[in-house]
């Protein structure tokens, strides 16, 4: 209990002095995490929407494959984006493993199932309630993919959010493929893992309730922009 | 105006969902100009018929013939739902949204909807959210919406269903008004009342097929089905 409290306490110094490490690897984690979720967004988002809206022979097994990706482990995402990265992997010209880029790349393999499934879901449901009268008026594919994204913001903004926290939280992958690189890779959850490891418990959990806050932050901070955006509605 | 889409042929339509007939075989010809109710018991075709003719019901057998190219024959229609399909929008986007399909930028989509919201009595409601007007209000939302690209055809299926008198009243006096401007109107109802107020002539379908097509007066004075009679009669068809 005393660590716990220990930790809290030093939580909140590090937090009121700004320690300058606390804010470069905050900065990051937030950085490499809010990446990965808009360009999950990007990819997963339309592919929900996509998903829901077409008949094809092989919907279902995408589906059901979709699902079961979201529970990929990083650890193995993060194995194979850093064989593929490596000096002697097929893209390793590029020069970019141990950089923020290619933990951005790994997290977005994580959590762009989640979301899309998320998103397939809520716009499912949409699209059964608006399949008639898109048909109606002859609107096109992009048309009606572009309605149900704008009607669905709502469930879209939950599903990202959903792949943030993911993001957020996750280690073995940016672990393996950023290598927590002291001012270069080290982000909240991987200092923590080290700390955590050196035995540097009171460091360990002051980091973990600043982890703990950020995801709670940004969490609020969307729900309040949306919300004042569409005033009571829904 | 480019050149009419109708008539409209139906030649031996038939509609078979899950090995049962729903529709047909049905033959038919709709010409321009007027009022076409469709009348039945529930379950006879009603909906079927019109999804049929407006195209959006995949059909097994038949053809069904529109004058004028494709895109054109679709673009001129419009269809109201029996329960009206409320976007999650304002009810100012929610009439101007075809506009915005056929491109038009939102400022003048939205004042054309603001002058079609008022011209059905929505002119009060326009920064509402659409999915929570009232049933009367959501029917008028859906016949503004409808109206607004100024099809040429107007499907309407049971447009009053649920509605009180007043309501009723406000939705007719729409499709009048419609009528008069040139569209042709295609609706079904189960009001006897309403389909004299309205009909010009008159379809009755019965398990899947039209029995019965005939002008308003001769239809409601000497039916030539005995399943219309008995309808009419206010007998209950098996």
């Amino acid at each position: 209990m005393n660590d716990i409290l220990d930790g809290l306490w030093q939580a909140a110094r590090l937090v009121a002095m700004l320690d300058s490490d606390l804010v470069e690897i905050t900065a990051l984690s937030l950085r490499v995490s809010l990446g990965a979720t808009l360009f999950a967004a990007l990819i997963g988002l339309p592919l929900g929407a996509w998903l829901a809206v077409n008949r094809f022979a092989l919907r279902r097994l995408v589906i059901a494959v979709l699902n079961a990706l979201m529970g990929l482990p990083p650890v193995a995402v993060g194995l194979i984006v850093y064989v593929l990265f490596s000096r002697s992997g097929p893209l390793g010209v590029l020069g970019l493993l141990f950089t923020p880029t290619v933990m951005v790349i790994a997290q977005v393999i994580i959590i762009t199932p989640i979301i899309a499934s998320i998103a397939h879901q809520a716009i499912r449901e949409l699209w059964a309630d608006y399949h008639d009268l898109l048909i109606s008026l002859n609107a096109s594919r992009g048309q009606r993919i572009r309605a149900l994204l704008w009607d669905g913001r709502r469930a879209l903004l939950t599903a990202s959010l959903a792949g943030f926290g993911r993001a957020i939280g996750e280690v073995g992958a940016i672990m393996i493929v950023g290598g927590n690189i002291d001012h270069a890779t080290r982000v909240l959850t991987t200092a923590i893992a080290l700390e955590t490891g050196k035995g540097e418990f009171g460091m360990a959990l002051a980091l973990g309730f600043v982890l703990i806050g950020l995801a709670v932050a940004v969490n609020l901070t969307v729900h309040r922009l949306s919300r004042t955006e569409r005033g009571s509605r829904w | 105006m480019v050149g009419s889409i109708l008539p409209a042929v139906l030649h031996g339509v038939e509609l078979r969902r899950g090995g049962r007939r729903i529709l047909g075989p049905v033959s038919l010809t709709l010409a321009a100009g007027g009022v076409t109710v469709v009348m039945g018991p529930n379950g006879a075709g009603k909906t079927s018929l019109l999804r049929v003719l407006h195209g959006i019901e995949r059909i097994t057998a038949g053809s069904v013939v529109w004058q004028g190219a494709q895109a054109q024959v679709r673009a001129r229609q419009a269809f109201v739902f029996q329960a009206p399909i409320m976007m999650r929008r304002s009810v100012l986007d929610c009439i101007a949204y075809p506009l915005r399909l056929d491109g038009m930028r939102r400022a003048p989509a939205r004042a054309r909807a603001a002058e079609a919201a008022a011209r059905v009595g929505l002119g009060g409601l326009l920064g509402q959210h659409a999915p929570f007007l009232s049933g009367g209000e959501k029917q008028k939302l859906a016949l503004a919406r409808a109206l607004i690209r100024a099809p040429e055809v107007l499907f309407l299926d049971e447009p009053c269903a649920n509605l009180d008198g007043r309501a009723t009243r406000d939705i007719e006096a729409i499709l009048l008004a419609a009528r008069d401007q040139g569209t042709r109107i295609v609706m079904s109802t189960h009001d006897l009342g309403q389909a004299r107020r309205l009909a010009d002539d008159v379809l009755f379908v019965y398990e899947g097929r039209v029995v019965d097509a005939a002008p308003r007066a001769a239809f409601f004075a000497a039916a030539q089905s005995p399943q219309a009679q008995a309808y009419l009669k206010g007998d209950l068809l098996p």
